[in-house]
C-alpha cells in the first residue's frame, strides 16, 4: 500500500493551510474587508464626534434682572466654556417661551433679582430652562450649565475678592471626576471598542463557521483527519489578528483625533482587550455551532453582539438607570465588564488590582463559553 | 476475500424507533469500484457516514483500511478520501489554493505539495486554470477537480457521495475515466449514485432497500439474477418492494 500507517498529519501544517485559506477568503471579499476595517473607524468617529452626548456651541439666552458682578461672572463662565455661546439677553421674563419655541436657543438662564446679595447670604438660585421635547439633550445641557455655574469663581468663592470667605454658598454641587471637561468621547471610546470587538470576533467568526456548515464543507472537513480544535483555531485566528489591527487603529484614532488620552498602562489595556477578544471569539464559536445557518448566526450575533451590547453595556444608558431586570441581564453582557474596566484603565489610570474583578469575570465567561462550545461540537459530530 | 479493505458485519444504525441501516454485511476488495445504490432514504448516506467515522453504529461494526470504524475513527479518516455532492471545493479559492488546502489538511509533506499539484494539473489538462477561482469553472470541471483533490493524499479508499449529480453525460463519462484511473492505481472506490448507467461501470453493486442490502453482485450477475436487461430494470424490480417513501 502506498499509504504507510504511521503517517500523522501535523496539526501545525493543517493549521497553516486552513488559516491561509481563511485569510484569502476574507481578503477576497471586498464587502467583508470594508466591514472589518472601515466600519470600526466610522463607528468611532460617528459615536465620538457626531452623535455624541456632548453638546458644543449651544446658544444661550439670559434673563438677568440683577445685572450685578456675580451674574456677570457666571455669564462669562458660560460663554468662555466651549459648550455655550451667549446669544442675547431677554428684556422680560415673558419672552422665555417664545424664545425656546424658535428653537435656536438651547437653554435659558434666569437669574433672580438681587442675585449677588443672595449669593453672599448663601441662598442664591439660578433657574435653567431647557426644551424638554428632546429630553436627552435638555438634561445634558442642564447638567453642563449647572456644572459650569457651580464651578464659576464667584460661586466657589475662589474669586480674588472672595479669598478666605467660608463656603459653601450653593447647596447643590455636581462633581465630575476623571472627565473634568465633560467630554462624551471619554465614555464613547471604550464603548465603541467593546462593540467593534464584539462585531468582528463574535459576528464574523460565527458567520464564518456557520458558512462551512451551510455549504457542506464542514462535513468534508469532519471526514478529514483535521481535529475540530484545529478547525476552530484556524477559523478564529484570522479574526483575532484583524481585531488586534482594529484595536490599534481605534486607540490611535482616539488618542490623536478624539484627544482621549490613555492615562493608565497601555499594556494592561491591551491585556484586558485580549481577554475580552477571547470571550467574543468563544461566543462566536458557540453561536455558530448552535445556529443551523449563516443567517441565524448573523441574527443571533447581531442581537447579542450589537443591540444588547449597545443597550445594556452602559455605553449609552447608565446601567444604574435601567429597570432592575435589565440590570441583572446587563451583568451577563461581556462588553459591560470590558467597557467598565477599559474606562477605568484609560481614563482613571486604574491598575491591575482595580480591574481584577472585571478580568476575573471575563476570564470566567471565556472558559465557560469555550467549554460549552467543545461539548456542543462533539455532540454535533455524532 | 483476502484483500478486503472494507469489511462490514451486521452494521445497524437506529434513530429512536427508526432503523436507518438494518443489519448490513459486505466486503469490498482492494482496487474495486464498488457501487452503493439505493433510493433516497434507503440508508445509503447513513451507512456511508458510519464507514467514514462520522457516526457511531448502534450495533455491529466493521473495518475500513484495517481500522475499526467505531474504535479507531481517527485512523480511518487518515486513510480515506471523501467527496460529497453538496460541497466540492471552496468557490472563492483558486484551483491551486484548494489543492494546497487539502494537501495541508491531509498532511502531504510540504516539499512534495507543489510537485503533486503540478502533476495533477497536467494530468487533468488544467494547467491554464491553475489561478482560476473555482466558482468560475463549469460544474463538470469542478467535479473532476474535486475528485482529484479528494485523492491528493493517495488514500486507500475514496468515498464518493453522488459525485456526478447534475453533471451532463459527457462530463460524467470523463469523470468515470478518472475513477477507473484511480482504481487502476490501487485506490478502492466506494461510490453512491442514482444514475443506473453508472452502476453498469462498477465492478460490483449493492442495492439498499429500506435499510437492508437486498442485492449485491456484479452488474452482469444481477441482471441475470433478476432477468433484467439493464441495471435500471434490476433497480426498479427491487425498489418496488420498498416500504419507505421516496422522500
Amino acid at each position: 500500500m502506498n499509504n504507510p500507517k504511521s503517517k500523522q498529519p501535523k496539526p501545525s501544517s493543517q493549521f497553516i493551510a486552513f488559516f491561509k485559506k481563511e485569510f484569502r477568503y476574507i481578503f477576497r471579499d471586498t464587502w467583508t474587508m470594508i466591514i472589518l476595517l472601515i466600519l470600526p473607524i466610522l463607528m468611532l468617529i460617528l459615536f465620538g464626534l457626531g452623535i455624541s452626548t456632548e453638546i458644543r456651541n449651544t446658544r444661550v439666552a439670559v434673563f438677568d434682572p440683577s445685572r450685578d458682578v456675580a451674574t456677570q461672572q457666571i455669564v462669562n463662565s458660560l460663554s468662555t466654556s466651549e459648550y455655550f455661546i451667549i446669544d442675547h439677553y431677554l428684556s422680560d421674563i415673558s419672552e422665555v417661551e417664545q424664545t425656546l419655541k424658535k428653537g435656536d436657543i438651547g437653554i435659558i438662564v434666569v437669574f433672580e433679582p438681587r442675585f449677588n446679595e443672595n449669593l453672599n447670604r448663601g441662598n442664591a438660585t439660578v433657574q435653567l430652562i431647557a426644551d424638554g421635547s428632546d429630553p436627552n439633550t435638555a438634561s445634558t445641557l442642564v447638567n453642563y450649565a449647572t456644572a459650569i455655574i457651580n464651578s464659576s469663581p464667584i460661586v466657589t468663592g475662589n474669586a480674588p475678592t472672595q479669598i478666605g470667605t467660608p463656603l459653601p454658598r450653593i447647596h447643590c454641587e455636581i462633581k465630575l471626576l476623571y472627565n473634568p471637561t465633560m467630554k462624551g468621547t471619554y465614555n464613547i471610546v471604550p464603548g465603541v471598542l467593546g462593540i467593534v470587538l464584539m462585531l468582528i470576533c463574535t459576528l464574523m467568526t460565527s458567520v464564518a463557521i456557520a458558512r462551512e456548515k451551510e455549504t457542506g464543507s464542514m462535513e468534508v472537513l469532519l471526514v478529514s483527519p483535521i481535529k475540530p480544535i484545529t478547525i476552530i483555531m484556524s477559523k478564529t485566528t484570522p479574526y483575532l489578528i484583524l481585531s488586534l489591527f482594529n484595536l490599534t487603529s481605534l486607540l490611535l484614532l482616539s488618542v490623536f483625533v478624539l484627544k482621549v488620552p490613555i492615562v493608565g498602562s497601555l499594556v494592561l489595556l491591551i491585556g484586558l482587550s485580549l481577554v475580552f477578544i477571547f470571550v467574543c471569539l468563544s461566543l462566536g464559536v458557540l453561536i455558530s455551532i448552535i445556529a443551523p445557518s449563516q443567517i441565524v448566526a448573523l441574527l443571533v450575533s447581531a442581537v447579542i453582539g450589537v443591540i444588547l451590547t449597545l443597550m445594556l453595556s452602559g455605553m449609552i444608558f447608565p446601567i444604574e438607570n435601567l429597570p432592575l431586570v435589565l440590570q441583572w441581564l446587563a451583568q451577563i453582557i461581556p462588553a459591560k465588564w470590558f467597557i467598565e474596566a477599559a474606562r477605568n484603565v484609560m481614563i482613571k489610570g486604574a491598575g491591575i488590582a482595580a480591574i481584577a474583578k472585571e478580568l476575573t469575570v471575563l476570564g470566567g465567561m471565556a472558559l465557560f463559553l469555550l467549554a460549552l462550545s467543545v461539548k456542543k461540537f462533539n455532540k454535533r459530530i455524532e | 476475500m483476502k484483500n478486503a479493505v472494507i469489511q462490514v458485519e451486521n452494521l445497524t444504525k437506529r434513530f429512536g424507533d427508526f432503523t436507518a441501516v438494518d443489519n448490513i454485511s459486505f466486503e469490498v476488495e482492494k482496487g474495486e469500484i464498488f457501487g452503493f445504490l439505493g433510493a433516497n432514504g434507503a440508508g445509503k448516506t447513513t451507512a456511508m457516514r458510519m464507514l467514514c467515522g462520522l457516526s457511531n453504529p448502534t450495533s455491529g461494526g466493521g473495518t475500513v483500511a484495517g481500522f475499526d470504524i467505531s474504535q479507531q475513527s481517527e485512523e480511518v479518516k487518515k486513510h480515506i478520501g471523501y467527496m460529497s455532492q453538496k460541497f466540492a471545493l471552496y468557490e472563492d479559492l483558486k484551483v491551486w489554493e484548494n489543492m494546497r488546502l487539502y494537501a495541508g489538511i491531509y498532511g502531504v509533506p510540504r516539499k512534495k505539495i507543489s510537485e503533486i499539484i503540478d502533476k495533477m494539473l497536467v494530468s487533468l489538462d488544467f494547467e491554464s486554470e491553475k489561478n482560476t477561482l473555482v466558482k468560475e469553472l463549469p460544474l463538470g470541471w469542478k467535479q473532476k477537480l474535486a475528485f482529484s483533490v479528494s485523492i491528493i493524499h493517495r488514500p486507500e479508499i475514496v468515498f464518493l457521495d453522488e459525485p456526478t449529480g447534475g453533471v451532463d453525460p459527457a462530463s460524467r463519462r470523463q469523470f468515470w475515466e478518472l475513477i477507473y484511473k484511480a482504481a487502476s492505481d490501487g485506490i478502492t472506490v466506494f461510490v453512491t449514485t442514482h444514475y443506473m448507467d453508472e452502476a453498469e461501470y462498477c465492478n460490483r453493486v449493492s442495492i439498499m432497500v429500506d435499510g437492508r442490502i437486498d442485492a449485491l453482485d456484479t452488474p452482469t450477475n444481477l441482471k441475470r439474477q433478476f432477468e433484467a436487461v439493464s441495471m435500471d430494470e434490476v433497480f426498479t424490480k427491487l425498489a418496488r418492494g420498498a416500504k419507505r417513501g421516496d422522500n
